[in-house]
């Protein structure tokens, strides 16, 4: 049995999956559903095994430019049309997929059976999704595993995002469903965090929270720690890689699925200036839409948080404006293009923020139905970006492009991660030789050589940690480490092994 | 910006690197000239290219637009002459070009013995652009290949044609892998890995002759056991040569390369000479005259460059350093570490074969002194052990605090106990 042999049970299970669109029969069928599922994590076990079962442990990536499927060839293409189609019924017409308040039929009727064991109730088009997103972090991630045996840190961090995504953003809310079934409706993964989760704030689901007895108030307790006090915590210690490639559910997809597409990011430096406006732009936008709801919540409910909204205004422009000021006191004399533009993003903020308080009414913000704002970033932010382009296009334009240009989490991370944390990934003396493995197997379009040939550490806002380039680097130049924040981002004059630096 | 250019001959490392820094420090004229590729690019990963790591845009480290923004402009041609007397140089389509100063940079070339049959075609060696395109060439329709010389460059010439699931036949002159800078049981460790690659090692043999088909295309080699192996490529990789012959008509002096003092300037004191083409007249203690090796061009560009630029500074470079990567086994070396122990130098092994990781130490046995170290499957902090050097530290010491210079990525297995137990009980 070889790596074929895999592959055709995989694609079989594949098939059998779908046909349950096609067929009445098929998709009532309970026993349908497992003989799927189970071909596919056979055929995708065989497949990963008797890949890389031959070869000694070490760098895989013979051919990947010469594959049609990892080279933006006809393959590739294929691929991204068939994510991107899954994702625009997933999205927009999940009725095509069977989904119906009143009685679902075709695929997502033949969930039901899972979804009623784990959450009591009749499947839904993202009880559907969730169990493939996951599945497909496992199988994926077994893949993953496989491939770099040799690399400790690899096998752990992988590990690492299997387990939040079984457990955390999987079976954990699935549970929870399952023993509070008539609470309403809120976010139970607390690791997906706002601004990551868009809707966190908004009205409705502050609301549901509320509502939601001794487990609503944990989610939302828990939420704001994370956003103000753990994340920070853990970003100044590690870098934002605790979680963009440990725990992030995105994050999981694309370090396991989309480990094949890595080195499809683009590095040049054009697209470089794109992403540095895109997150801020991005960030500018989910923070002023969320204050903005705040407002506009606060506004009904003044007694929620015990906080007026006028007050709200003032806390948020005296934070906002006490952040600017310890950035710049702290961190002047090394703020480069990627600061400055987070320190241009916080002042618009804060304008925004002002704005919103002098030109917004009951119902509108800014002159903008505020429900119309808030329902036009989730559709702009969360179908079209980290659906169609974060995942459809993975064989386009690489793994990251979500994280990389549309996540506001990674921009908030990054934001710190670049100012104050005490992470780098060290640069090995003078010891690069400029071969390019590291910045062609970024899939955040990081140009890591660039760096690494000055002999400089590398410290970027949109780093996410993966530990990649340090894996590929033939020379042993790149470590992921942390450690004290003085020296960080020096720039050497020249990398280690002249006198000259004695001069 | 007036006035004759600075000229360098050769974009590769050493002439980048030179082009780079004089420009940080002034802005006089600078034209670079390469035959090879317009653009500078990493010699040392041409085998991902082959490998499908990469693709050649990705072996470029600096986007294409760098040189124009940087006023250096890059000129494609080959040097036919040099003229120092008059300070103008000669290309093959006829123009001459003055200069202001005159930087050779051609690297090397490699290294042919004279064997009978090697000039047939699939017989190359492996060092330009030119021999990668050739090399993919003959590829396509390659079943079995041999490679001549045990060297750095013949392991990754082997690498690379595993990569094509082709047949390698691997002949090593000494009595193990890169004998005369690795000591046998390295070489053990080494042989072990290169023949689970499924290479066939031909330990001290060598190639006595190619013989070639009707169509002119090599056949099999004859080696030096008198074995007859059939192959229809072979890789020539017994050593560079510097790529001086264009030189050659010129009063510039050379010997094996370019003769040059410790401002690298030549006979000629407008002519400056760096990289592998260079020979140094008195090189610094315990080094070559002639190095070979990436870093050595750096480091040679990086000090031209200030001299160029009015500050003249002499080639002092630090500590050596070298790295290179056997199939999966990463390499590196610090500090001076030869094939075999003298009455002045001791040598501390370890290694786990199992794990293809091993660990050799130099030090003076009366001094107790550390001398260098060569690592296998162990990241050496670079700034530590260089530091260590400078500071003249005792093989005692560089033991006990061996964990500071570890730079295996995060989780990794220390060896740090192991090594530091077995240096406790060795001989």
């Amino acid at each position: 049995m070889g790596k074929n042999t895999g592959l055709i049970l995989g694609v079989l299970g594949l098939i059998l999956l779908l046909s349950s669109i096609a067929s009445t029969a098929w998709a009532k069928s309970t026993g349908g559903l497992y003989t799927s599922l189970g071909l596919i994590c056979l055929g995708s076990l065989l497949y990963s095994d008797q890949l890389y079962r031959k070869s000694l442990p070490g760098i895989q990536n013979n051919g990947v430019w010469f594959n049609s499927l990892t080279n933006r060839g006809i393959l590739g293409w294929f691929v991204a049309m068939a994510l991107t189609l899954c994702y625009i019924c997933l999205y927009f017409y999940p009725e095509q997929l069977g989904y119906h308040p009143t009685g679902n039929t075709g695929l997502i009727q033949f969930f039901d059976p899972l979804s009623l064991i784990l959450n009591g109730k009749f499947a839904t088009q993202w009880f559907v999704y969730g169990v493939l997103y996951t599945l497909a972090i496992i199988l994926f991630g077994i893949k993953f595993i496989y491939k770099y045996r040799h690399s400790r840190y690899q096998i752990i961090r992988t590990l690492s995002v299997i387990f939040f995504q079984l457990c955390f953003a999987f079976l954990l809310p699935e549970f929870l469903s399952l023993l509070h079934p008539d609470t309403p409706y809120f976010a139970k993964d607390i690791k997906n965090i706002w601004p990551l989760n868009h809707y966190f704030f908004e009205p409705w689901h502050l609301n549901n929270m509320l509502n939601g007895g001794t487990l609503g108030l944990f989610m939302l307790g828990m939420g704001l720690a994370m956003i103000f006090v753990i994340s920070p915590i853990l970003t100044y210690y590690y870098g934002k890689r605790w979680y963009c490639s440990w725990v992030c559910g995105c994050g999981a997809l694309a370090e396991t699925a989309g480990d094949p597409f890595r080195q499809l990011s683009s590095k040049r430096i054009s697209i470089w200036k794109l992403e540095r406006w895109m997150i801020h732009l991005v960030l500018v936008i989910v923070v002023l839409t969320t204050i903005a709801v705040l407002w506009s919540f606060l506004g009904k409910r003044p007694d929620a948080f015990g906080l007026s909204r006028e007050n709200f205004v003032a806390a948020v422009v005296i934070g906002l404006a006490v952040l600017m000021g310890i950035i710049y006191f702290f961190k002047r004399k090394e703020l480069d293009k990627d600061a400055l533009y987070s320190l241009l993003s916080l002042g618009t903020l804060i304008i925004g923020t002002l704005l919103i308080q002098s030109f917004s009414g009951e119902k509108h913000i800014l002159f903008i139905k505020s429900y119309t704002l808030t329902k036009w970033y989730g559709f702009a932010v969360g179908a079209i970006f980290s659906g169609v382009l974060g995942v459809g296009f993975y064989p386009l334009l690489g793994s990251r492009v979500w994280c990389r240009f549309g996540c506001p989490m990674a921009a908030i991370l990054g934001l710190q991660q670049r100012l104050l944390s005490r992470f780098r990934i060290t640069t090995n003396g003078g010891q690069c030789i400029s071969c390019g493995n590291c910045s062609t197997y970024c899939e955040m379009g990081i140009d890591v050589r660039a760096y690494a040939q000055r002999g400089q550490n590398i410290v970027r806002s949109s780093c996410v940690g993966c530990g990649i380039c340090s894996t590929v680097c033939p020379r042993g130049v790149l470590k992921l480490e942390n450690g004290p924040v003085a020296h960080r981002t020096t720039i050497p004059d020249f990398p280690l092994g002249n006198t000259l630096q004695d001069l | 910006m007036s006035g004759l250019p600075i000229i360098i001959i050769g974009n590769g490392i050493s002439g980048s690197t030179v082009a780079r820094n004089i420009r940080k420090l002034t802005d006089v004229p600078i034209v670079m000239i390469s035959n090879e590729n317009p653009y500078f690019f990493s010699r040392t990963a041409l085998m991902y290219v082959f490998m499908g790591h990469m693709q050649w845009s990705d072996l470029e480290p600096y986007e294409r637009s760098f040189w124009a923004n940087n006023k250096i402009e890059l000129l494609q041609g080959k040097v036919s002459a040099i003229n120092p007397e008059e300070k103008f140089l000669a290309l093959e389509n006829g123009k001459q070009l003055n200069y202001e100063k005159l930087v050779v940079a051609t690297g090397s070339k490699p290294k042919f013995y004279g064997w009978e049959g090697q000039d047939l075609d699939g017989v190359q060696g492996l060092y330009s652009k030119q021999d990668l395109e050739r090399l993919e060439v003959w590829a396509k329709d390659t079943k079995n290949a041999v490679i001549v010389g045990g060297g750095l460059i013949g392991i990754e010439l082997a690498e690379m044609l595993c990569s094509r699931g082709i047949n390698v036949n691997f002949l090593v002159r000494e009595k193990s892998f890169w004998g005369d800078v690795l000591s046998p049981e390295e070489g053990q460790l080494l042989h072990q890995h290169i023949q689970a690659h499924g290479v066939t090692l031909h330990l001290e043999t060598e190639l006595t002759k190619i013989l070639g088909d009707k169509n002119g295309r090599a056949s099999a080699v004859l080696t030096s056991k008198g074995d007859t192996i059939a192959c229809n490529f072979v890789g020539i990789t017994t050593g560079v040569v510097p790529n001086i012959d264009f030189i050659a008509d010129s009063s510039i002096e050379t010997d094996r390369g370019i003769l040059v003092d410790q401002y690298l300037c030549t006979n000629h004191p407008d002519v400056y000479a760096i990289g592998d083409c260079a020979q140094l007249r008195e090189p610094p203690p315990h080094r070559r005259p002639i190095e070979a090796v990436w870093y050595t061009g750096r480091l040679m560009g990086e000090t031209l460059a200030q001299t160029l630029s009015g500050r003249q500074t002499a080639y002092q470079p630090s500590h050596w350093f070298n790295s290179s990567k056997f199939f999966d086994i990463e390499y590196q070396t610090y500090g001076r570490i030869n094939a075999d122990p003298s009455p002045t130098e001791k040598h501390f092994m370890w290694k786990d074969l199992k794990q293809n990781i091993a660990l050799r130490v130099a030090y003076n046995p009366i001094s107790q002194l550390f001398l260098g170290l060569n690592a296998f499957g162990i990241r050496i902090r670079h700034q530590q052990i260089n530091q260590w050097l400078n500071e003249k530290i005792s093989v005692q010491d560089l033991m006990q605090q061996f964990e500071s210079l570890n730079f295996n990525p995060e989780f990794s297995q220390s060896y740090t106990k192991q090594i530091f137990n077995a240096w406790q009980h060795r001989e």
